[in-house]
């Protein structure tokens, strides 16, 4: 069931910057409010407003479910990996040891305010990064489970 | 009888319920020994200058874990329980 061509346009216009404000939220989780689930769930309303605008078997070869579902299961895997890193280095379980190293998100803050560095943080973006991708992969799985019901339905 | 006697006794709980807060002082909590830690070390050991992330990606790495988990688990009832309303020819482009 599509919505009249302005809609649709406009939810065109609105996904690539969902996108991109999205993964923003999503990589600057260290150093601003927000963070992997709250990014990911922007990201998601991006594809929410494209399925709305949109029919579904319109949007099911661009936003594909195997695709999302592929993404998630990464997701999580790149979580649990990035914490299980620790223990293959001698560890604790979720130690940071990438915080304060030197190498990739490597570099130390003072301390109290200060502007901030995206190299900082560690492990942290990386979990940041990998809840991102599993919620968007996520909730627009159920978006589109939830929304494919529309399809049988008779409508302009 | 019976509704006065329990409109009297909602509104004397929720009037102590909203007393509770108007007593306290606003940004005095009772007890603040983890707060501060959180705030004198957080900056130093995780390099991060968001501290809620700090907490909620590295000091309580296992509550995020179970989050995850939670919302993978929920994903996939929902792919169970519709799939089960689909036809069988439709399977093939899952």
């Amino acid at each position: 069931m599509r919505m009249s061509k302005l809609v649709r346009t406009g939810a065109d216009l609105l996904y690539p910057f969902a996108l991109i404000f999205g993964l923003y939220i999503v990589m600057h989780g260290h150093l601003t409010p927000g963070g992997g689930f709250q990014g990911g769930a922007v990201v998601a309303t991006g594809a929410a407003i494209v399925i709305v605008a949109w029919a579904y078997e319109d949007v099911a070869g661009m936003i594909r479910k195997v695709t999302m579902k592929a993404q998630e299961s990464a997701g999580l895997l790149l979580f649990i990996g990035s914490a299980a890193l620790a223990l293959g280095l001698g560890y604790a379980f979720f130690a940071n040891v990438l915080a304060n190293s030197g190498s990739l998100f490597g570099l130390s803050v003072p301390f109290g305010p200060n502007p901030g560095e995206l190299n900082t943080a560690g492990l942290i973006p990386i979990m940041n990064f990998a809840v991102g991708i599993e919620v968007w992969g996520g909730l627009t799985i159920i978006l589109l489970y939830l929304l494919s019901g529309l399809k049988k339905e008779e409508g302009t | 009888m019976k509704r006065k006697l329990a409109l009297v006794i909602f509104i004397v709980l929720a009037g102590g319920l909203l007393l509770i807060p108007a007593l306290l002082d606003f940004g005095v909590p009772a007890f603040s020994d983890m707060d501060d830690y959180f705030l004198e070390h957080g900056q130093e050991q995780t390099a991060a200058n968001n501290i809620v992330t700090a907490v909620v990606f590295d000091y309580r790495g296992f509550d995020t874990l179970g989050e995850s988990v939670v919302l993978f688990t929920a994903v996939v009832g929902v792919g169970l329980m519709f799939r089960r309303m689909l036809k069988e020819e439709e399977y093939e482009d899952e």
